[in-house]
């Protein structure tokens, strides 16, 4: 399989987006992030809305400005506002998906756009996979550097601010690395399973780690497992890559939770 | 860490004039404090009284009015406040895959813990855990640690950073009647061999009584400081905690006390 571009293209994607998800995914675990993630993903469809809208070419800027902008306001409003934060981003969410899919089906046309839903990395130029593995870089020096103040302001943001940390810059800065990472590979991944493919990887590797280094390496190898592994299957059985990558990262998840109840 | 020097006494920390106004409600209001490196000051007061806002406003979490000063009187410097807090409680679920190593790194240091273990953190957060008797626990994870356990590695951390203020907000919660001995003998212990000052919420008036060197009676403002004997002859005390409600050894006189009554814990 691997004398047509695509395939080669497609392997070198999974080997960048895989363990950039399984990185992310760990934090957005730890953090309650769930939600917040796959929120991000649906502003996905408002973005290139708000770029068909404005009459601009490239719909990837606009998506990728829109996801950071929304991110930043999901974070503020969070912390200002007294209602919880399920509830806040549920409303913004849906308000801005709704927004999306109005403009987006204007005229009929929402087809167009559906492939969007689903993902296909077979389509992944090179130009895009050199986008990635620079955001890969840069979101690994990020974590390097401020990842133990990340981890610090999860765990308890009072006692994070009484040693200096800067509690509110780290948080928004891990929701614009969240939302660099969800818009960017979106396209490859679709907006359906995008979620799953960060949170399922982080739940699988803590059912079996007991601190933190364990957790990132389970992590980041089943989601290059699955990603891989999904990626194969995909192209013998003639299924799209996305869902049987989920599909793989959800037997890790239930094989790693069984393994958990029964050593327990 | 453990090094022991003799709380000079020479320095102090004052607060002045703090206020706490959140949602247009005044909750503290002209807070006036003066603290000494080497003492023990307990906060006591009802529920509501604004105990955990007095503490997070010194800390700096939350906006406040007035100001907090941190004076070293040997040369007048005025010089930066650093303070050890240990929170009330931590929300750590079930299976997090956080080990004490973990926690204490990642407030401590700026090497990433995820990537690997630093042989020279491992033993500087040893040494600090030697300290609270809970170096065995630097590989255990943190979810699955005892309350009493779980406060010896906070204290622990909050001392590591050798504060000029150890901050503690009701760090007792949860804790059984030998580990409330245990945690008053070593805020002791640390008062005698740190150079630090310690402010405390407090819910047990008995052990206020044996251990703090300045109680503080608090309700939106201070309503009376001093020794324990003199708060609780007081009659803000009385306004405060109801007479029928006076812990033990008060109604008792100076009986041997047979039961810690706690007062004002819901």
């Amino acid at each position: 399989m691997f004398e047509y571009e695509f395939m080669r293209q497609a392997v070198l994607a999974i080997l960048i987006i895989t363990p950039l998800f399984g990185l992310l995914g760990t934090m957005i675990v730890n953090r309650k992030m769930a939600f917040f993630s796959d929120a991000l993903g649906h502003s996905a469809l408002t973005g290139i809305a708000v770029g068909v809208v404005c009459g601009v070419t490239d719909t990837n800027l606009t998506m990728v400005v829109f996801a950071i902008v929304f991110a930043l306001l999901l974070n503020f409003i969070s912390s200002k506002s007294g209602a919880s934060t399920d509830t806040v981003i549920s409303v913004f969410s849906s308000g801005s998906v709704a927004v999306g899919l109005a403009i987006l089906s204007k005229g009929g046309n929402f087809s167009k756009y559906s492939n969007l839903l689903v993902g296909d990395i077979l389509s992944i130029t090179q130009k895009e996979i050199l986008f990635l593995f620079i955001l890969f870089l840069v979101t690994v020096v990020f974590f390097c550097t401020c990842f133990n103040w990340l981890n610090a302001a999860g765990i308890h943001r009072t006692l994070a601010k009484s040693r200096q940390i800067p509690v509110r810059l780290i948080e928004n800065l891990f929701a614009v690395f969240v939302a660099l990472v969800v818009t960017l590979s979106i396209r490859w991944v679709g907006i359906l399973i995008i979620n799953a493919l960060l949170i399922l990887p982080a739940a699988a590797g803590r059912n079996l780690s007991e601190n933190m280094r364990e957790y990132h390496f389970f992590s980041i190898l089943f989601s290059l497992f699955s990603g891989l592994a999904g990626l194969f299957t995909s192209y013998y059985t003639n299924v799209a890559t996305g869902p049987m990558i989920v599909i793989f990262a959800t037997y890790l998840y239930f094989g790693t939770y069984l393994y958990k109840i029964k050593g327990v | 860490m453990k090094k022991i020097i003799k709380p000079c006494g020479l320095h102090c920390i004052k607060v002045n004039h703090l206020g706490v106004c959140l949602g247009g409600q005044t909750i503290l209001e002209d807070i006036n404090l003066h603290i000494h490196c080497g003492s023990i000051n307990a906060i006591i007061g009802k529920n509501g009284a604004g105990k955990s806002t007095l503490v997070r406003a010194i800390l700096g979490d939350i906006p406040h009015s007035g100001e907090i000063a941190f004076k070293d009187i040997e040369n007048g410097r005025i010089r930066k406040l650093k303070i050890g807090y240990v929170p009330q409680s931590m929300n750590i679920e079930k299976d997090t895959p956080l080990s004490v190593y973990d926690l204490i790194a990642s407030y401590q240091y700026r090497f990433p813990v995820f990537l690997k273990k630093s042989r020279k953190i491992e033993t500087e957060i040893i040494k600090a855990l030697e300290v609270f008797e809970a170096e065995d626990l630097i590989d255990k994870q943190v979810c699955n640690l005892s309350g009493g356990q779980f406060q010896r590695v906070l204290l622990a951390m909050a001392v590591m950073d050798e504060p000029n203020l150890l901050l503690l907000d009701e760090a007792v919660s949860g804790v059984d009647q030998t580990g409330m001995e245990l945690f008053y003998r070593t805020m002791e212990y640390l008062k005698q061999n740190f150079d630090l000052a310690i402010i405390l919420i407090s819910h047990d008036l008995d052990y206020v009584v044996k251990y703090a060197d300045k109680v503080i009676l608090l309700d939106k403002t201070i309503l009376k400081e001093g020794s324990a004997k003199e708060v609780f002859a007081g009659e803000e005390f009385q306004k405060v905690f109801g007479a029928e409600e006076l812990p033990a050894y008060i109604s008792r006189g100076k009986q041997e006390k047979t039961s810690i009554p706690k007062i004002g814990r819901r």
